[in-house]
């Protein structure tokens, strides 16, 4: 019918440093490519959310307006994929109005989640409602909804269009924090620190539980929406069929004991990649579990880590600084000279 | 129960097990009609139309257009691209439903009529017999037949270049005498397609005569089996109305015969015409007229023969061959010469042949005699409501029960003998070892309790060997026994019960043996009011309670339970019995009873209506890494109508009138909130208690109070003391720690009446000063009291896992008071299992929900997030510290789920530095 597709190439790994960024905001407790890949937001620890480029590494704005740590933002998720039972439609980035990057969202300990207008800098819009530390936000598609899920065990669904301050709806089935979040077309994947995924399915109007037994930290769809990756506290990544629950893959080594840390998979699915409290970005392949590359970030902990939604590009946080990863070397040397130094 | 689990594995269980009733579960109302809705394959909902427009409707409103309406084509037509002529097909419009596997016209993969095979399509047949009699010119499929297409199958095609030739058979050729050899077994073993050929078989014998040597033959062509599966739901032979047959008329068209043993149908269909039928144009027959160009007349009027009816029930003798395989006599006996079976074979169903051997006849064997006084209904023992009566009456009752109960195990299979009544059936000798619990006591404990019982319980007390004579005696030593069987046996199982339950038991008869609770003759509270037959065992036992009968719990269960059930509610009723403690007079006449209940709509809370399958099952799941179907659970849930919106997603329910998981309500109260809280391994692993103080039920319930007022008021029986207490009852807001030293069933007199001497037990068991340091203390001091916690830590987290649950004030010191001299208590068994999470999930499905605002209380918990910046102490040290500093970080964080201040002020320390950086 058509000639064989030629064969896929060896996918390449973020193995080296292109560019250290020191954000000068504390600790850097969350690192988050935008939609399209060309802007970072670091979230810090001394109240702000700065915007960076990555290709250059400069400071383009700051956010200021939280009372606390800032501990998760989003500038819109990079929605790839659609899935449609058996059929699946690839879109590349659907560009829609809400996609124009003209709004962020973040969620601080003080209890708030901010929307913010991307241009001025200020505050949009002030929501508050959650009874503690709000851990993770995310936009949904169209960025119409932003969801937050706190460690007061709920999941709030706050509406952008309104001008209503109540969330639309309030989720608490969870029996215990909730510590990672993520939205895909219809679906809303959270994590919660009683050790259960929880999918909700808007479509079907449902919710599948997934019990894992240990806290979990991290969940992520992949990228073709038919797998669940869940990072959990017993050191483990799980790689789980979407609709059945069932194990797909499970990747150890690192070690993930008592901290909030990120995981997440490549652009294409092919790797799984998790932080660890040894200051390495573990990297598997998805398909056969084996350690692929032990990332060595520095020696502190690992915190937070971000895929690029397209291209072999790796964001990890550690402690203050942000390094952005490449397949290749594109940088010159001075940098990373600079780095070594500063390590030393 | 091992043979049992043994005779699991022989069986196979069909279909899916109904759900296990749960006891106070409501009935579940069945969906009314109304509320029912049919959804199609994608969710959409469908209409039902009246039972004449044919079920569901189709498309929108029952037209194939939209909601926008019916939206035509756009022609196009342009210089290049010129419109071709449209023609539209059945298919194009028709949706997917109809191409489906159920719509009108269902996709099939069919093999092309290149390689089709040469059988002829039956259903298009038909349609060409049914058009050509439609048609003007009637019958002009002949003319088709005369022009058909000069083009084989590509099976036919293939032989033929092989060399085959029509008419002969596939195959390698043969010799003259093999070929008839194989001719006859192939006529013998596909015996009913072969009646045919009778004609050519004499051809060959006569061929026969000239053979010459070398010369072979071609196989002689062998008619295929009609393999035409059966789809129609008609019965077997069953033909249908024959349209021609029907619509011709004719002398014999009056009475249709359905089941007319043509085995080639479109024959008949194609009208190859019967003796003495002509085919006529037009429709004629009854009820039709006679054309003016038909020359005779037929017979236009119906006329019924009887002739064409069956006169005799059961049939007549089958001459004309007419009649189908429904005639069984002839059957039977033609059956046995097998050379006539080719000559039935008119009346044999297409595809079946005569059965050569008789079907065997199954013996039925009759079903056993019942005996004569078999009754098919099971009898219950009648329960007796003691509590209203007096106690007298009670006993009278209760040792008529016990005549009943003499009765029963000779009445009762060998099942309902307990080990200890089957060692005297059999005649074995009695078990080494102590026979009762109270032999494991000390002597002065056992005084002291046999001082407590009345005289009444004498009769029950030792061991005796039991004479024929005394029967009843005979029992209950044989209860007695039984009971000391049972609690060594369940010593050597596990220590769940054992010393545990002696002791809350001991308790539970102390208490309700006191004479306050004697004075009190109604019952103030029916755990189990909603079964009836337990309520009616509890009360039972309680009464046996209040007349000091030491062995009330083994007596009021019911021996026909399994030991299962019957230790569980042993389980339940001693719990209970602590938990509804009779109030003291002095309390309870303070008080009125409430003319009526609350309510059970007042006492219930709304619950979600699907909970949780058992954790236990799915943490063993997760160990065995078998994620699936054990760990997932799936619910309905509802999302708001505007989130779906704003998903741009269909409401999944429309118009459901709730968001979120579906609730339904449930006791605010139940017992079992309370029961099932130590059901829990880690409490029953619990260390034997040193202190005899049995363990408070794992949550502060509403009636804790009144039944620490019955402690204080068994205890202290002068009106002194008494007015002092009940002040001192109402200044704390609580009553006090119960007796800390003394045995369970302290006797009344020996109690000292003093105050001071249980101010001084307070003092003494009063909490390390880090703890009140860490609920009142202000941060400052934080730091000096976090080098000295490493010892106290563990203690430390036990009182506070107290302290969170209980209020504050005063209180605390008093919970705590109780808690530190109970080793484990079940609120601590949490972090144990747990170090990461502080609240770990109720356990029990019937357990209440998490009290969210403790929670909330709680500023850290879970995963944490890394410091800020380890640089400054990374540095600092050499390299290995990273494993000392997490465990400090544990131990910090430890600290910080316990108490907020302590959290708060951690963060703080540990954001500074951050800042600085």
């Amino acid at each position: 019918m058509s000639f064989p597709q030629p064969k896929p190439e060896v996918p390449q790994l973020p193995q080296n440093l292109l560019r250290t960024i020191d954000c000068q905001q504390g600790a850097v407790r969350a690192v988050r490519f935008n939609a399209d890949g060309n802007y970072l937001l670091s979230c810090g620890s001394d109240k702000s959310l700065k915007l960076w480029s990555v290709s250059r590494g400069t400071l383009l704005k700051t956010y200021s307006g939280h009372g606390y740590e800032v501990l998760d933002a989003d500038g819109g998720t990079s929605y790839q994929t659609q899935s449609q039972g058996w059929l699946t439609l690839e879109i590349p980035f659907i560009s829609t109005d809400s996609y124009d990057n003209s709004q962020l969202c973040s969620c601080s300990s003080d209890k708030t989640v901010i929307l913010w207008d991307v241009a001025t800098g200020q505050v949009t819009r002030k929501l508050r409602g959650h009874a503690g530390k709000v851990n993770c936000v995310q936009f949904n598609e169209e960025a119409t909804v932003i969801l937050s899920g706190s460690i007061d065990g709920t999941v709030r669904c706050w509406d952008t269009r309104s001008r209503k301050f109540d969330p639309i709806q309030i989720l608490d089935e969870a029996q215990d924090g909730v510590s990672s979040l993520k939205v895909s077309e219809h679906e809303l994947l959270t994590g919660s620190v009683d050790g259960r995924v929880r999918r909700y399915d808007l479509r079907m109007g449902q919710l599948h539980v997934d019990f894992i037994n240990s806290p979990i930290t991290c969940v992520c769809f992949s990228a073709d929406g038919q797998c669940t990756l869940t990072s959990s506290l017993d050191s483990t990544v799980r790689l789980l069929d979407k609709s059945t629950g069932e194990m797909l893959g499970e990747y150890t080594g690192h070690k993930m004991k008592g901290y909030k840390l990120d995981c997440c998979l490549s652009s294409k699915d092919t790797h799984v990649l998790s932080c660890s409290e040894d200051g390495h970005v573990y990297c598997w392949d998805l398909v056969e579990g084996s350690l692929m590359l032990k990332l060595p970030v520095g020696k502190a902990v690992v915190q937070s880590l971000s895929f690029h939604p397209s291209e072999t590009r790796l964001l990890t946080a550690m402690e203050g600084r942000v390094q952005v990863w490449g397949a290749e070397p594109e940088e010159t040397e001075e940098e990373v000279v600079v780095v070594q130094q500063e390590k030393a | 129960m091992a043979s049992d689990s043994d005779s699991d594995g022989d069986f196979v269980t069909f279909g899916t097990p109904l759900e296990p009733l749960e006891e106070d579960e409501p009935l579940r109302k069945p969906v009314p009609l109304y509320e029912q809705t049919v959804k199609d394959e994608k969710g959409r909902y469908q209409r039902f139309h009246g039972a004449f427009t044919g079920g569901f409707s189709a498309g929108y409103f029952n037209t194939v257009g939209t909601k926008e309406g019916w939206t035509p084509a756009t022609f196009v037509s342009s210089r290049q691209q010129k419109a071709g002529r449209q023609n539209a097909r059945p298919e194009d419009f028709m949706d997917e439903e109809d191409l489906g596997d159920h719509g009108i016209a269902p996709r099939q993969i069919t093999t092309t009529a290149d390689f089709a095979s040469g059988r002829k399509d039956v259903i298009r047949d038909k349609a060409r017999a049914i058009t050509s009699l439609s048609a003007p010119i009637p019958g002009d499929t002949v003319l088709e037949d005369l022009v058909a297409p000069a083009r084989s199958s590509m099976g036919v095609e293939l032989l033929r270049k092989m060399g085959w030739k029509d008419g002969q058979g596939v195959g390698p050729r043969v010799k003259r005498r093999l070929c008839k050899q194989r001719a006859d077994s192939a006529t013998r073993a596909f015996g009913s397609a072969s009646p045919p050929n009778g004609s050519s078989e004499s051809q060959d014998e006569e061929d026969g005569e000239f053979v010459p040597e070398n010369v072979t033959f071609a196989p002689k062509d062998v008619t295929p089996i009609d393999f035409t599966p059966k789809v129609d739901l008609h019965g077997l032979g069953y033909r249908g109305l024959n349209p021609l047959a029907a619509l011709r008329g004719g002398p014999g068209a009056g009475h249709i015969n359905l089941f007319t043993m043509d085995s080639d149908r479109t024959n008949s269909l194609f009208g190859e015409d019967r003796k003495g039928q002509r085919r006529r144009g037009g429709v004629a027959g009854q009820g039709f007229g006679v054309g003016a160009m038909e020359d005779d007349d037929e017979d236009i009027y119906h006329r019924d023969i009887m002739s064409n009816y069956d006169t005799v029930l059961g049939g007549e003798e089958p001459g004309n061959g007419l009649y189908g395989w429904t005639a069984p006599q002839q059957y039977n006996r033609k059956k046995k010469d097998h050379s006539k079976d080719a000559a039935y074979l008119g009346k044999i169903l297409e595809g079946f042949t005569l059965a050569s051997d008789k079907l065997e006849t199954k013996t039925i064997f009759p079903p056993p005699n019942l005996p004569r006084d078999f009754r098919p209904v099971h009898y219950f023992r009648p329960v007796v409501d003691l509590s209203s009566v007096s106690p007298m009456v009670a006993q009278a009752l209760q040792t008529s029960r016990g005549h009943m109960a003499q009765e029963e195990p000779s009445k009762g299979g060998r099942h309902q003998l307990d080990s200890a009544q089957r060692r005297e059936l059999l005649g074995e000798a009695t078990l080494q070892g102590p026979s009762s619990v109270f032999d494991l006591l000390k002597v002065e404990d056992r005084e002291r309790l046999s001082s407590l019982r009345r005289p009444s319980s004498d009769t029950s007390s030792g061991p005796r060997q039991p004479t024929p004579g005394e029967a009843r005696a005979a029992v209950v030593a044989a209860g007695v026994a039984a009971a000391a069987a049972r609690a060594s046996a369940q010593k050597a199982l596990s220590s769940r019960f054992a010393p545990h339950a002696e002791q809350q038991q001991q308790e539970a008869l102390s208490v309700w043996s006191g004479p306050t609770a004697q004075a009190q003759t109604g019952q103030t509270f029916k755990p189990f009011e909603r079964t009836p037959h337990k309520q009616a065992r509890y009360d039972l036992y309680i009464d046996q309670l209040k007349q000091g009968d030491r062995d009330a719990l083994e007596l009021s269960l019911d021996p026909t339970m399994t030991e299962w059930e019957r230790g569980r509610e042993r389980d339940e009723f001693v719990r209970a019995a602590l938990l509804y403690k009779p109030s003291s007079s002095s309390l309870s006449c303070r008080f009125t009873r409430g003319k009526q209940d609350d309510g059970v709509e007042a006492d219930t809370v709304e619950v979600t209506r699907d909970q949780e399958n058992d954790v236990d099952d799915k943490q063993a799941a997760v160990k065995m890494k078998m994620f699936g179907k054990l760990t997932r659970d799936t619910f309905e849930w509802h999302p708001d109508n505007l989130l779906c919106k704003r998903f741009n997603i269909p409401d999944p329910y429309p118009g459901s009138g709730f968001v979120g998981m579906p609730k339904v309500k449930r006791d605010k109260f139940s017992v079992f909130n309370f029961l099932t809280v130590s059901e829990s391994p880690t409490a029953s692993a619990s260390p034997a208690p040193q202190g005899v103080k049995p363990s408070e039920p794992g949550k502060r319930s509403r009636w804790d109070v009144s039944g620490q007022a019955g402690d204080k008021e068994r205890k202290e029986k002068d009106p002194v003391s008494e007015f002092l207490s009940v002040a001192r009852i109402e200044a704390s807001g609580s009553g006090p720690e119960a007796s800390t030293t003394d045995g369970p069933t302290t006797d009344p007199t020996v109690e000292p009446d003093t105050e001071q001497k249980e101010e001084e037990e307070e003092e003494e068991s009063r909490p390390s000063m880090d703890l009140f340091k860490a609920i009142f203390a202000s941060s400052s001091d934080e730091k000096s009291s976090s080098s000295s916690e490493g010892e106290s830590e563990e203690e430390e987290e036990k009182e506070e896992g107290v302290r969170s649950k209980a209020g504050t004030g005063p209180q605390i010191s008093n919970q705590l008071n109780v808690n530190t001299t109970q080793p484990a208590p079940p609120v601590s068994t949490t972090p144990s299992q747990h170090p990461d999470i502080l609240f770990k999930t109720p356990s029990g499905p019937a357990a209440a929900p998490p009290p969210r605002d403790q929670e909330m209380e709680e500023e850290e918990f879970g995963p944490r997030l890394p410091p800020p910046s380890s640089t400054l102490t990374a540095e600092r040290r050499p390299s290995p510290t990273p494993s000392a500093k997490d465990d400090k970080h544990k131990k910090k964080c430890k600290e910080k789920h316990k108490a907020k201040k302590h959290g708060k002020h951690k963060k703080d320390k540990k954001v500074r530095p951050g800042k600085t950086t």
